[in-house]
């Protein structure tokens, strides 16, 4: 079909020139697991897996050659029997911490896991203060000048409005 | 005092945010670092695109420090990226080719008409060798140093303004 | 894109091209050809009535001169006029198919769609930037129209902190992004179409909705500042500005919404939020615009939070222009950085730091000393809204530092990471669950004090009636077990649940049931609407999130392929033309037990200006569940991969929010907010609910 050929060359042109103008162009690998917990891996692995050519798209959705391979070697690497985390690492030592949409742990990434749980326990304890300071505190009546005054002013105003 | 202070906090963030803002316009969000920078080059078999018979491996790249293009005969940058890697070669940096997800005859015709830069050409059929190294985007350029390690890498095809910035990595590392 | 632009060459100066224009032309060119330029000068008057409005109101306020604050309701009406004529001339400079404009020649085509040239307008950055602005100005305007028994101080010092920002924008734009630049000489034949992503209708409206929501929290903004600078934070205040927090949270809730249905249907793998950072930056705001929600019912009804709510306000308008600051500048990579400029990015840059420094200064100097005189138990309404605020401050800055962490690290030559879905998800998931476990107490709970007991009473029914149903759930739906369902239901039905009991006692305690029903307030419902309509949307999360199947296959004519108990068959392929792509066709009759459900029909779409590829999926909705067709690229011996997939109560996301944003819309309906209004018209001297301090 004439027109499929054409839309291929415009793929690879596409590609080369705005890597994310392809992101609409979904790729679809028709890829079958036996096994629906692998299944259920390959999708997971596919989706925390961002492609190393496009701007901002995991493997499992974008077009481009590279994330194509990815995709193959994912597959490969889960028939062969190997554990999620050595997928990972394996794709990151080659392609760089960047492809990794789950960051590793390390000296320079701790403060992403390690703020919001120092924010929950500090909010917590704000919490905490902030009730204690206030659970006994009872209102102060109104002194009987302070009531009088309100009362003319309730006065007042139901006048005005009506 | 201890109340403003805490009141001008929100203030205090805020700078520190927007100083980090400022920096990030003068950075280019479509760079990568390499994952290989200071690892070995990984090891590999294969043929070479001048002689289907021969056999190389890593071993190549010892010895000597060579400079490791991947390029392809689809790819319309690697043209445009020839004459400087000619320029390169001539300057006396050692040229290694990887010839990427190719074909013998397309990858040969492309070597007659654009020249030839490269001592050998790794032959990379399937692109296992491409797919180690990282590569995502053809022409990619390493630089692998006499005792096999990668100490350089750039994406993309090297600009005639570019040449002087690779000259300069190669003699760091010579 | 960035190689477009450079390709094009540009003009010295917009003021430059209006003196360039021949003006003698005659006849219907003469229409066409001035249309920009007339486009151009309304902006510049805007412009002009912007700084007057940002400066001569503030100023009168300042020195107490009602002639200089009278200045600002006539500036606001005008900036708006203008900058409408300004954004009708643009919309027909690309209804005429004026290519030599060079934003319409980047933006449309001649094939494009008619209705699609009115969509175009925002297609793009300068667009954009001026729909922004004219928003901003609706908002002003409205501000006027609706508020003119604020006392006249007030509306001064907010409509002057409005035109401020207006000012800048309207600058932003004559300096950097002009829409009307033109391309003479040189003027293309026909343009570069309008990007095909954006030929749909969820996109004619989620920009509007979405920028109706940011922008909107401007005037709550600026209302914020008023009553900083004016030393005026009571409980009048609060109740001129929960009506445009709700207003605005409910535009940015529709926006977020439709622009999660649109990546849906759109781009073709069935994704529905992917913490792209554009994402991110429209979620920011929504989450801390709720927690003003709350904390300014707080500062309504007791007098405490007082510093916190004005700093909230501060913080949402700050996230939206944070969010407009890393859409425009392209500084974080993202899908949708389509106009990316680090030259704009400064100026935004420039914006956002004096927009939100001055503010927080202002706020460091002037907030109000906290009013001790409230106290509350553990078991109180104010101490739980305190525990909803703090948990959706953490949200914000964990979504805030997920997306510029990667910055961050890169601008400390630390490297470069990604940060996406799966992180996100994980913190998400146990704060939301948090979330919900207060939210089911909220409702029921009283100011000030409840006695454990009753709580404990009250609600002991709706926990065990929210466990039961949700550990049934799994077991009902597909007879397996299933830990997160499970998890997620207790969430969303003790939410809900929590409420129903609420409601129940509330009429019970009446004389009769409609009595009861009648005496509940518009913000009450409004309430209910929105704490149901994020558990409808949580039970949305949870079960496409847990039960979603999907399969990739190659399909060939007459080839069948079960999913879900549905069987999706490949009937016909063939091929069509629309007005400005190509397209394959496949026909799929999908049944279920022998009895045809569907027939669907997906395309691959190839556009012809930019021949720039698009998949077109097939969607058959329902209620509880969607079918998904894509097609994918056409394989060797004539048949296509094509991604099948069954998403069970996807729909319910997008319910939930639109269930969300009603109750923001009822809430701004109450009575009780007219009723005030009227008063504080009354009396401008007798300054009510002055603060008595102990």
């Amino acid at each position: 079909m004439a027109l499929t050929l054409k839309s291929r060359c415009c793929v690879v042109i596409v590609l080369l020139l705005a890597s994310f103008q392809s992101m609409a162009d979904t790729a679809i690998d028709a890829r079958h697991f036996e096994d629906p917990v692998m299944a259920e891996r390959y999708r997971d692995l596919t989706a925390s897996l961002r492609c190393p050519k496009c701007d901002a798209q995991a493997i499992d959705s974008s077009n481009s050659p590279v994330a194509a391979d990815m995709r193959e070697r994912v597959a490969l690497m889960l028939h062969e029997g190997r554990a999620d985390k050595e997928i990972l690492d394996f794709m990151a030592n080659r392609f760089g911490e960047f492809v990794l949409y789950n960051p590793r742990l390390d000296g320079r990434t701790w403060l992403l896991w390690a703020l919001p749980a120092a924010l929950v326990v500090g909010g917590g304890l704000v919490v905490i203060a902030f009730v204690q300071a206030r659970r006994h505190r009872r209102v102060r009546p109104l002194s009987e000048e302070e009531r009088t005054r309100l009362s003319s002013l309730i006065h007042r105003h139901r006048e005005r409005s009506e | 005092m201890i109340r403003r202070l805490l009141l001008l906090l929100p203030f205090l963030v805020f700078v520190g945010l927007a100083f980090f803002l400022y920096r990030g316009l003068s950075l280019d969000p479509s760079a990568r670092e390499s994952a290989l920078r200071g690892q070995a080059f990984p090891s590999f078999t294969l043929s070479t695109l001048e002689d289907p018979g021969a056999e190389v491996d890593e071993s190549l790249l010892r010895g000597r420090m060579s400079l490791v293009n991947v390029w392809a005969s689809w790819c319309p940058t690697c043209k445009e990226e020839m004459p400087q890697l000619l320029a390169l070669s001539e300057r006396g940096v050692q040229m290694v080719g990887i010839n990427y997800k190719d074909a013998r005859d397309l990858g040969r015709q492309f070597l007659e008409e654009f020249g030839k830069p490269f001592e050998v050409n790794i032959f990379d059929p399937a692109g296992d060798l491409g797919f180690e190294l990282g590569v995502y985007g053809v022409p990619e350029t390493f630089l692998v140093d006499a005792n096999g390690i990668v100490r350089y890498k750039h994406v993309g095809y090297i600009t005639p303004a570019q040449v002087d910035e690779v000259m300069a990595e190669v003699e760091k590392w010579h | 894109m960035r190689l477009a632009d450079e390709a094009i060459p540009e003009n010295p100066s917009p003021i430059g091209s209006v003196i360039a224009e021949p003006l003698t032309e005659h006849g219907p060119e003469m229409l066409t050809l001035t249309i920009p330029e007339v486009g151009l000068f309304a902006l510049l008057i805007a412009l002009c009535l912007s700084l007057l409005q940002a400066t001569v109101p503030l100023l009168g306020a300042a020195t107490r001169r009602p002639l200089w604050m009278a200045f600002a309701e006539p500036m606001a009406w005008g900036q708006f006029v203008f900058l409408l004529v300004s954004y009708a001339s643009l919309t027909a400079s690309f209804l005429l198919d004026d290519f030599s404009v060079d934003y319409v020649a980047r933006n449309s085509n001649s094939m494009l769609p008619w209705y699609y040239k009115f969509t175009a307008v925002w297609g793009s950055h300068e667009g954009s930037v001026l729909l922004w602005s004219l928003i901003l100005s609706g908002w002003g305007f409205a501000v006027s129209l609706f508020s003119r028994q604020l006392p006249r101080d007030m509306l001064a010092r907010v409509l002057g902190v409005l035109g401020v920002v207006s000012a800048g924008f309207l600058l932003f734009i004559v300096v950097t992004s002009s829409p009307f630049d033109r391309l003479l000489p040189g003027m293309p034949a026909d343009g570069a179409d309008l990007n095909p992503l954006l030929q749909d209708v969820g996109l004619i409206i989620h920009p509007p909705m979405l920028y109706m929501g940011y922008v909107g929290f401007s005037v709550v903004f600026a209302f914020a500042i008023a009553a900083l600078i004016e030393g005026r934070l009571d409980a009048a205040w609060t109740r001129w500005v929960r009506p445009w927090t709700n207003i605005a949270w409910a535009f940015l809730t529709l926006g977020i919404a439709l622009g999660s249905w649109w990546a849906y249907y759109e781009l073709g793998w069935g994704g529905w939020w992917f913490w792209d950072p554009v994402e991110n930056a429209s979620l920011l705001p929504w989450l801390s615009g709720t927690a003003l929600i709350h904390s300014l019912a707080v500062t309504e009804k007791r007098g405490t939070f007082k510093s916190w709510t004005a700093l909230l306000a501060i913080f949402t308008f700050s996230l939206s222009l944070l969010g407009t600051f890393l859409v425009r500048s392209g500084v974080l990579t993202s899908v949708h950085a389509f106009a990316n400029d680090p030259s704009r990015g400064l100026f935004i840059l420039a914006l956002l730091g004096i927009t939100v420094g001055v503010s927080l200064l202002i706020f460091a100097l002037r907030a109000p000393r906290m009013s001790a005189n409230a106290g509350f138990s553990w078991l109180s309404r104010d101490a739980l809204l305190l525990i909803n605020n703090i948990l959706l401050v953490i949200m914000t800055i964990t979504v805030l530092m997920g997306t510029l962490y990667p910055l961050i690290l890169d601008a400390l030559g630390l490297g470069k990471i990604s940060i996406g879905a799966p992180y996100f998800n994980s913190l998400f998931v146990p704060l939301t669950v948090m979330l919900c476990a207060f939210m089911g107490l909220g409702p029921v709970s009283r100011w000030k004090q409840m006695p454990g007991r009753e709580l404990f009473r009250r609600l002991l029914g709706a926990g065990l009636a929210a466990l039961a149903i949700a550990v049934s759930i799994p077991f009902l739906y597909n007879g397996q077990w299933n830990v997160a369902v499970a998890l997620g239901m207790v969430a969303a039905l003790w939410v809900v649940l929590g409420v129903v009991r609420d409601l129940f006692d509330k009429v019970q305690n009446a004389s009769s049931a409609p009595a009861g029903l009648r005496k509940l307030t518009l913000s009450y419902w409004g309430m209910v609407a929105g704490h149901v309509g994020l558990a409808v949307t949580i039970v949305g999360v949870v079960m496409v999130s847990n039960y979603a199947m999907e399969r990739n296959v190659r399909l060939g004519i007459g080839e069948q392929v079960d999913l879900g108990g549905y069987a999706f068959t490949l009937t016909e392929l063939g091929e069509r033309r629309g007005p400005n792509f190509l397209a394959d066709t496949a026909t799929i009759e999908v049944t279920r037990d022998g009895r045809v459900v569907t027939i669907m029909n997906p395309e691959k779409r190839l556009y012809i200006a930019r021949g720039q590829p698009m998949t077109d999926v097939a969607l058959h909705p329902g209620l509880l569940r969607d079918l998904y067709v894509a097609m994918g690229e056409e394989l060797d011996d004539g048949s296509w991969a094509m991604r099948i997939q069954v998403k069970p109560f996807i729909r319910w996301l997008w319910l939930g929010a639109l269930l969300m944003a009603f109750g923001g819309v009822l809430a701004v309906a109450d009575r009780r907010y007219r009723r005030r209004r009227a008063v504080a018209a009354n009396g401008e001297s007798m300054r009510p609910t002055r603060e008595v301090r102990a």
